[in-house]
């Protein structure tokens, strides 16, 4: 299982049939595996991954310290859930340390981001405190280096 | 003044590698792939690479001691005993030198007096003739088969020994074949020479990439350390072939020989290299395991394209090789390589460039990408299909 899940975090546009092939194991066995582990949403989605900085398209992307109180009863996933409900809010997690949560947000502007977070966040009843951070450059991302040449460069050898 | 005619015969008489010929036509030709390179296609790991770049911010410049560097030696005394349980004195039984070759080099120059036979499988690794030639020696191939799974045999074995008889190379995990030597095969070789004086040189580069079974080195076996030059050296197990380094282990007799050539010849092997393989030694194993389960997919995957478009293809356990037959197609090494070149712009190695016994086979790396290999998959079993 942890496997199949780390040959298709790298490349999902590998086939149950050539996965089956690497592990040496029956393709029905590795489809059916597969199918489990999406129903139980173990796999949750087949995504691409874009250097959209290569791209025509303008956006920025913040990262957001937030400071909340947890509520009674609920602890911090009632105040995640109305941050990650908004479609904008890329990623949200519960940190350790200094701050409660990291939400990643995406917009058109910082205008567009700004205005979110003065406007829907930052009133929020349980959040006490915002820290908006805007990325510049993402140099790598899910593991992967934007930069990093591709080409083979072996050279010819007698071995 | 001829100048060719001033050469040393010994040289004149070696014949070019037989590997370089198509790879300079594979440069030149517009989206043709390769699966010839016999190195592997992963980057050294950053952080080797990085302590590397500490030696030099350090300034550590230097030449170091003939012998490599203690801490170095100190390590792959580690190594060897945490991964292959054998057992070598830093001190005088571990010789670092520029890569493996250079040890195979000095193990023959070492051991060989003019006129001794120099027993060596094929089809294997292109330099262990003409380093017995140039070493005095001479080379003594025996043809394994693939209907053995191309392992040296014991019969094999014995039919070549002859008074004459001081050096056996014993290169597995194989190049080209990807064969592999398990510890009762290698025991079958051990008996055969217990008794003799026969000295082996065990090329094991390639013991960390053996799939399905652990390597067992021969120096491991009872009685055979004393007699075992074994070589071995960073470049496969840590994707580290530029940096040229490599190492023997030895009984104190033959190290202090190959240090004599070692020392005069070379000197020292390059500096910042040996820092940067103690971090190897020290840190790398789980790169190591990493690279090794990378290799295993795509092993599995061009083991099954072969045998899928109708060649005979044995399981190779070791290296980054596989050696399909390809005698169904009616075509020789040479020509086969020759026209999937021209025709689908595929390059693989003649089996005989490793030996003659390698007529009728070809080397096919998978030391590259997935999507690199499917693809030349399709070529291929385009190409052959138009054979056979």
């Amino acid at each position: 299982m942890e496997e199949i899940l780390r040959i298709l975090e790298e490349n999902n546009k590998i086939t149950p049939e050539q996965i089956a092939i690497m592990l040496n194991r029956d393709v029905d066995e590795v489809k059916a595996a597969i199918r489990k582990m999406e129903e139980e949403h173990i796999i949750l989605r087949y995504k691409t991954l874009i250097n959209w900085e290569k791209t025509e398209r303008e956006f920025v992307t913040a990262l957001i310290e937030v400071k909340v109180t947890p509520q009674r009863g609920e602890g911090f996933d009632k105040v995640a859930e109305r941050i990650y409900k908004y479609p904008q809010v890329k990623s949200v997690y519960l940190m350790s340390g200094g701050f409660d949560l990291t939400v990643i947000i995406e917009g058109k502007t910082m205008k567009e981001v700004a205005l979110f977070v003065a406007e829907k966040l930052a009133p929020m009843e349980s959040v006490l405190s915002t820290s908006t951070h805007f990325v510049l450059k993402k140099y790598k991302d899910e593991g992967v280096i934007f930069e990093e040449k591709e080409k083979d460069e072996r050279q010819v050898i007698t071995l | 003044m001829k100048v060719e005619e001033l050469l040393s015969p010994k040289v004149k008489s070696i014949p070019p590698s037989g590997i370089r010929k198509f790879f300079d036509i594979v440069t030149e030709m517009k989206d043709a792939i390769s699966l010839g390179v016999g190195e592997p296609d992963f980057v050294t790991p950053w952080h080797i690479r990085e302590a590397g770049i500490y030696s030099l911010e350090k300034g550590q410049t230097y030449y170091t001691s003939n012998w490599g560097l203690i801490e170095l030696r100190k390590e792959i005394s580690n190594y060897l005993n945490r991964r292959f349980d054998l057992s070598y004195s830093y001190t005088n039984e571990i010789i670092v030198t520029v890569g493996g070759s250079e040890a195979i080099d000095l193990a023959m120059r070492a051991v060989i007096s003019p006129g001794d036979e120099v027993l060596i499988p094929e089809p294997s690794f292109v330099c262990y003739k003409p380093c017995a030639i140039l070493a005095g020696g001479v080379p003594v191939p025996i043809v394994t088969k693939a209907e053995n799974q191309f392992k040296l045999t014991a019969e094999a074995l014995k039919e070549k020994i002859t008074p004459k008889t001081k050096l056996l190379v014993l290169p597995y995990p194989n190049n080209p074949t990807g064969a592999i030597m398990d510890k009762n095969d290698l025991q079958a070789i051990a008996d055969v020479i217990k008794d003799t004086n026969i000295l082996v040189l065990s090329d094991e580069i390639y013991a960390e990439l053996t799939y399905e079974v652990k390597h067992v080195s021969f120096a491991s076996l009872p009685g055979m350390k004393e007699r075992t030059i074994l070589v071995n050296g960073f470049s496969k197990a840590y994707a580290m072939t530029g940096w040229r380094l490599g190492y023997a282990a030895a009984h104190p007799a033959i190290i202090g020989a190959m240090f004599k050539v070692h020392q005069y010849g070379i000197m020292c092997s390059p500096t910042t290299s040996q820092y940067a393989a103690i971090e190897a030694l020290k840190q790398g194993d789980e790169d190591i395991e990493y690279m090794a389960r990378e290799y295993n997919y795509r092993r599995r995957i061009i083991v099954d394209g072969f045998r899928k478009m109708g060649l005979d293809c044995f399981e190779p356990l070791g290296a980054f090789y596989v050696f399909p037959s390809i005698q169904k197609t009616g075509l020789t090494s040479e020509e086969f390589c020759e026209k999937l070149l021209y025709e689908e712009k595929v390059a693989v190695v003649p089996g005989t460039a490793f030996g003659e016994s390698g007529q009728g086979f070809v080397r096919c790396s998978y030391a590259y990408s997935i999507e690199n290999i499917n693809e030349a998959l399709k070529r291929i079993e385009k190409f052959v299909k138009k054979y056979i």
